[in-house]
């Protein structure tokens, strides 16, 4: 006997002691599918036969069953499973996994059981107790059915036992190693003109021929690409029986899926001889009917009865449903899961037009996979957290929609007319759905482990996670515009000895290292780092960003707040930049309508004007007023003859330091007046739609960002860059001399990045940037006496392996946001990276470095 | 930084014998934090000046010993006068300080013209406060000011002045006050100010402090605002000397802090009051900041679950030891944002949103909309905010400034009641008004309520039509 058994399933294995069940279950199914009852008395007591533990051993199996099941395990149940009660509270538990429970019973005689019984070694039960066993065997066997087994199996000898298999069978919805690309296509309800000119254009070659007496259809699709479709093929449209002909003509030559829709099941529960009313659509197909065949129908009744509620495709990543599906229905078989796919989620109440109030299931998606649906026609596509229904109401007068899978591409087509009215059409519901896929859940900010594409799952501890949380929901800006927060970056290792606590040798040295042979060095702009979203239209704002308000942009600090108080002077500084993207041809030239820039807006004082004036320029004025006094005390002194030449050249010394403080602070700040005294200098091109541009190299970046700075000089800034080339000494020291030029010009210093954006070491990722800072410019990190060697030896101790390790994981969190973000992945997605990185922020590090 | 100290009483190098420093050389003593020089720029008969010179190690105060150390980097204390330098005066000018002299006994307490400069002085009350602290002592006083960066004139002053001090004085005295004075001044303490500086208090200020009519604010910034060390040392002062209590400027002071107080208590216990009237049980107070509605609520017994949630883990932790001071331990408080949608917030009877949303962007007012009334949907909801039109009735309110430096805005009746109107509507509310505080016929009560009560009161999920 062949024994069919779902991959995901609970098998229950039924049968009095001595029937053989463990040996089965030991030679069909792995050790860590079957669960037996002897084995978790056994764990509780250390004996295996110990009945009087029976209830908490079952407790034990129950909950190892639950979480079983809830991942979709395929679990065995080895127990005599005689007593109703116990097998009711198994169903129970695959009832609310949505699992198929499957009974194998062992119906052997009572003289059979107690043959075996009697060559057990380990444990010889008494006659009379399989005697019983047999009997509640044989009362049971009526009931299985009843009590909700979707298959039964029987095995009636040991014999039977003996030769039976078990075929491991996929879920008929599962199709996750379908590897053709897929078009998703909508509703159809009839509309096959329309059908056929939406194959056409996605290429599909469509044959009329005629075999025998009824039409057909020979299609020949692109290479490499199938169809799934929606559901809802019948009902309300103009010609549903040729609709039903070419999907049939397609499925079954293995070149399109189809998902049961609720038209096209009610349709079968008629042909089936239910008794369904006759409404919505479903008169117009039966009159459509009347001139078919009854061969031909009937071919429609089976071919509708092998229709499944979903299908799961691309290794778990692809969900098709008709109204959708959640993600605990995903790959789930029963009467619910088949209700919700049909249906969608319900609230039982009806709208004015008698229609049922639905619940915008999509708003609460948090599934990993993707959901195409279609079922609610709106005038567009919409998209809502990793979902889209593309039911765009072809019937009423909309289009006929096709997804383009994996490109997540739209391809439509228009209706060739109104065919039907429809009452709730021009409500616009749309709008009030994309407000709510904005709404963001506690649970999306809580302590986690956040996946991205570059490094192992990244750890957010709770308590990181509640200073993030704070963040942001006291400062930063509206999180729509938060697609990326930018890393904290590691100066070079500390330099050994002599002058300086920088310097690019370190930063050359650790690329070489890393097996790096390009690097480029760029200057190092000292202001504040600056995010800055530009939007070419008011309008880009609304519609890709989601905002409720027009906007040309923003421009936000590295911890997510706005840059500027005053929002007019955001609105002229990004006005200007969308100027000198127009002029530079960037919007065609990326086909884009809006671009994501990191970029470094400068003076310092524009930003840090408050702590200029309550910390540097006060330490600076207090240090010269002080020490200058004290110069001239010491002279005065040495004139009377006091011998206290050391204390003078000392204090001279301390002086001139701190004059020196003030120049190095000074050379950062300039009076704002309006926002034509701003220096915005861009240095990474991070995104335009559709696009990261995180594979391109850094002199690509610097290329692309120069085109288009050069046409507004007074507030862009290109950024000077040099390559160098790590394994030629002459090279490197061009290096070296380039960073000493600048920051003896006041310069804060430079950036050395590998040429790859994201750069990887024999060990993985490796730090995208490190800084050189200036000598001069540390004084305004370590005081302004710091360079005396005294100071300087001291300051040498400093460990940098925090800030690298954090540098890395903010980097890989921020382009995983972004990522996401041109994805079209849903505002939780995005946001979790960023509140990754503020979370991450909120760690205490040296903040000198 | 530095202290010089000039004598012109004859013969001037007596101060020499004063301070045990000898005129001739220059000395170094070692200290924690670095080195103090003593040295004399000037000792003739006729004028004398004593220099002493703090030179604190700038890296020291940070890499040295202390794990954590609260300073920065860049940072003023190795060029202005602190609490360093009264460290260092009692160290190294002890004798003098104590009013020991060997040699000239009858000098220490002799009034001789003295004069103190202070190269720089941190004075975060400006001129004024150091005038009021040194004049009452008889002091002449000099000062000029250090200008912030004249390349900058737009950022303003700098906190610091070189200060000279003359007077005929005992030097012990004169180094007392500045003992005592120069922390005021600066207010800020390098070190952890413990029971011992009662003592040094006491100790320094024997015999002046009692009868200088700022004595309070001295203690207070002496003691760094140690409570508990405050009330001691001011107990202990009156019983030296009794003064007036109500001096105007306290009065004042009280006058300004209790007006928002019964304002506030006014608008939560209406808040109690409207929750009892309409039958609620199970409350939760968003936005409960340290906790003082759930109080109230832990007092009525008619409420049987009452749940704090604050975006601020400070408040709540305040929150924390003050409930459980009062033995309310079934009030729980959670971590939690109006901005984000959060499942343990369904069942409650009813929220309590007091003075919450002014603090929000008014661009996420609606996210916080969908949260509350579409996601959680309590049977009532309790919201209150001011009424920015009766700003015009606070004196200390300038024209066009919020009460609160975090509001993002702050509305007027109509602005409020039509938002209100607009939420009910689309979420299936009921919405009354109610007005809390005194009513002034023209602009209203200073803070507006709205009660929002679910128009089909049992239906719960979150369903929109």
């Amino acid at each position: 006997m062949e024994i069919t058994i779902p991959n995901s399933s609970l098998v229950v294995l039924m049968g009095a002691s001595g029937s053989g069940k463990s040996t089965f279950a030991k030679k069909h199914f792995l050790p860590t599918e079957v669960l037996s009852s002897d084995f978790f008395r056994g764990m509780i007591v250390d004996d295996e036969n110990d009945q009087s533990v029976s209830k908490d051993a079952f407790e034990i199996l129950h909950a190892v069953v639950e979480k079983r099941l809830k991942m979709g395990k395929r679990t065995v149940i080895d127990a005599t499973n005689l007593q109703e009660n116990g097998r009711k509270q198994l169903l129970g538990i695959a009832r609310k996994y949505h699992v198929i429970p499957v009974v194998i019973v062992f119906n052997l005689s009572e003289k059979d059981c107690f043959k075996q019984n009697e060559q057990r070694a380990d444990r010889k039960l008494p006659r009379r107790v399989i005697h019983s066993h047999c009997i509640q065997l044989k009362k049971s066997l009526k009931r299985l059915k009843k009590e909700g087994f979707r298959y039964i199996y029987r095995l009636n000898s040991p014999e039977e036992v003996d030769v039976a298999k078990i075929k491991s069978q996929p879920l008929w919805t599962d199709k996750r190693d379908e590897t053709s690309a897929l078009d998703i296509i909508g509703d159809v309800h009839g509309c096959f003109d329309e059908l056929v000119n939406l194959l056409e254009k996605l290429g599909y070659v469509i044959e009329e021929t005629r075999q025998t007496s009824d039409k057909h259809f020979k299609v020949t699709p692109p290479e490499g690409r199938k169809v799934v479709f929606v559901g809802d093929l019948v009902d309300r449209g103009p010609n549903s029986p040729d609709v039903l002909r070419l999907v049939m003509d397609m499925v079954e030559s293995g070149i399109a899926y189809m998902v049961m829709g609720n038209h096209d099941d009610k349709l079968l529960r008629k042909l089936n001889g239910r008794n369904v009313q006759i409404n919505y659509g479903l008169e117009v197909t039966l009159d459509q009917f009347e001139r078919e065949s009854a061969e031909w129908i009937e071919r429609v009744r089976q071919f509708l009865d092998s229709v499944v509620s979903h299908y799961v495709f691309d290794q778990g990543k692809l969900v098709v449903a008709h109204a959708g599906l959640k993600e605990e229905y995903q790959g789930r078989d029963s009467r619910e899961v088949r209700e919700y796919a049909l249906y969608g989620e319900t609230t039982g109440e009806v709208d004015q037009y008698g229609l049922p109030i639905r619940v915008e299931w999509a708003k609460d998606y948090r599934g990993r996979a993707f959901v195409v649906f279609g079922h609610t026609p709106h005038r567009d596509p919409v998209w809502l957290n990793q979902t889209v229904n593309i039911d765009t109401g072809c019937v009423f007068g909309g289009a006929l929609t096709a997804l383009r899978y994996p490109e997540k591409q739209i391809v439509s087509v228009p209706a060739k007319q109104v065919y039907v009215e429809n009452p709730g059409w021009s409500q616009g519901r749309i709008e009030e759905c994309k407000g709510n896929s904005s709404l963001l859940d506690i649970e999306d900010v809580s302590a986690k482990m956040i996946q991205t594409r570059y490094l192992p799952a990244i750890r957010i501890h709770e308590e990181n996670a509640i200073a993030a949380v704070e963040a942001l929901s006291r400062y930063t800006v509206n999180p729509k515009w938060l697609i990326y927060l930018p890393p904290t970056m590691s100066p070079s290792e500390t330099t050994p000895n002599g002058d300086d606590l920088e310097h690019p040798r370190e930063a050359f040295a650790y690329y070489a290292k890393q097996g790096i042979t390009h690097v480029v060095c760029e200057e190092k702009h000292m202001g504040s780092r600056a995010i800055v979203i530009v939007c070419r239209t008011e309008e880009v704002a609304q519609k890709r960003f989601g905002l409720s308000q027009g906007a040309n942009g923003i421009c936000y600090t590295r911890t997510g707040r706005r840059f500027f108080t005053e929002r007019k002077w955001e609105y002229i500084l990004l006005k200007r930049l969308g100027q000198a993207l127009d002029q530079a041809g960037f919007w065609e030239e990326f086909q884009t309508d809006w671009v994501c820039l990191d970029c470094e807006l400068m003076p310092w004082s524009a930003k840090a004007q408050e702590l200029l004036r309550t910390q540097y320029a006060a330490v600076g004025a207090s240090a010269v007023h002080s020490l200058s006094g004290s110069v001239k005390l010491i002279e005065q002194a040495r004139q009377n003859g006091v011998e206290i030449d050391g204390l003078l050249t000392r204090y001279q010394h301390r002086l001139d330091n701190s004059q020196r403080f003030i120049n190095a602070y000074r050379r950062y700040c300039w009076q704002v007046e309006s926002p034509a005294d701003l220096k915005l200098a861009p240095f990474h091109l991070l995104a335009t739609e559709g696009k990261m541009h995180s594979d391109k190299d850094h002199l690509w970046h610097m290329r692309q960002i120069n085109q288009f700075c050069q046409f507004d000089n007074e507030v862009l800034l290109a950024t000077r860059y040099q390559v160098i080339d790590l394994q030629d000494p002459a090279s490197i020291e061009s290096g070296i001399q380039w960073w000493e030029d600048i920051t003896a010009q006041g310069g804060e210093g430079m950036v050395v990045k590998p040429l790859a954006f994201v750069p990887y070491g024999p060990k993985g990722l490796i730090q995208p940037a490190i800084k050189c800072r200036g000598r001069e410019y540390l004084r305004i990190i370590y005081g302004p006496e710091y360079t005396d060697h005294e100071h300087l030896n001291r300051l040498r101790a400093r460990g940098l392996r925090k800030k690298r390790s954090l540098a890395l994981r903010e980097f890989s969190l921020g382009l995983e946001a972004l990522e996401r973000f041109i994805n079209q992945e849903p505002l939780y997605r995005i946001h979790e990276c960023v509140f990754g990185i503020l979370a991450l922020e909120s760690e205490p590090v040296d903040p000198t470095l | 930084m530095y202290l010089s100290i000039t004598s012109t009483h004859q013969p001037a190098t007596d101060l020499g014998f004063l301070l045990h420093k000898h005129p001739a050389r220059a000395q170094s003593f070692s200290l924690s934090f670095g080195q103090v020089h003593v040295f004399y720029p000037e000792a003739s008969e006729g004028r004398c000046t004593a220099t002493l010179l703090l030179d604190i190690d700038p890296i020291g105060l940070i890499r040295g010993g202390q794990k954590s150390s609260h300073f920065k980097y860049v940072n003023d204390r190795p060029y202005v006068a602190s609490s360093f330098l009264s460290v260092a005066i009692a160290q190294v000018y002890s004798s003098a300080l104590s009013g020991r002299c060997k040699q000239y006994p009858e000098l220490v307490e002799k009034r001789i013209p003295l004069e103190a400069t202070l190269a720089a002085i941190p004075s975060r009350g400006g001129k004024q406060l150091i005038k009021r602290l040194f004049e009452p002592l008889g002091y002449e006083i000099q000062l000029i000011e250090i200008p912030l960066d004249e390349q900058f004139p737009e950022w303003g002053r700098s906190p610091y002045y070189q200060l000279t001090l003359r007077q005929e004085i005992g030097l012990k005295d004169l180094l007392s006050h500045l003992y005592v004075l120069i922390p005021v001044l600066d207010n800020q303490k390098h070190y952890f100010v413990g029971e011992d500086e009662l003592g040094k208090l006491f100790k320094h200020g024997e015999k002046w402090l009692s009868t200088h009519p700022e004595y309070e604010l001295i203690t207070k910034r002496y003691l760094k605002y140690s409570n508990k060390l405050v009330a001691t040392a001011i107990s202990h002062l009156e019983e030296l000397h009794n003064p007036m209590l109500d001096d105007e400027e306290s009065e004042e002071l009280e006058e300004k802090a209790e007006k928002p107080f019964r304002l506030h208590d006014i608008r939560l216990q209406q808040v109690v009051d409207q929750l009892k009237l309409l039958g609620a049980k199970s409350v939760l107070d968003l936005g409960c900041g340290d906790g003082k509605l759930l109080r109230l609520l832990g007092n009525e017994k008619c409420f049987t679950r009452i749940v704090g949630v604050d975006v601020s883990y400070t408040s709540l932790q305040i929150a924390k030891s003050r409930l459980e001071r009062q033995k309310m331990n079934q009030v729980e408080l959670w971590h939690g944002s109006v901005l984000y949608r959060d499942k343990r917030w369904i069942g409650f009877d009813a929220a309590t949103v007091v003075e919450v949303i002014e603090h929000l962007e008014i661009e996420q007012l609606s996210a916080f909309e969908q949260i509350l009334f579409g996601h959680a949907r309590h049977n009532i909801v309790i919201l209150t905010t001011p009424n920015v039109e009766y700003n015009v009735r606070f004196e200390s309110l300038a024209s066009g400034q919020f009460r609160h430096k975090d509001h993002r805005f702050e509305w007027t009746r109509a602005e409020f009641q039509a938002w209100a109107k607009q939420v009910a509507n689309r979420f299936e509310y009921e919405v009354k008004w109610a007005s809390v505080g005194p009513i002034d016929e023209e602009v209203g009560s200073p803070t507006q309520m709205a009660i929002f009560q679910l128009r089909n009161g049992e239906v719960h999920g979150d369903n929109n039509s």
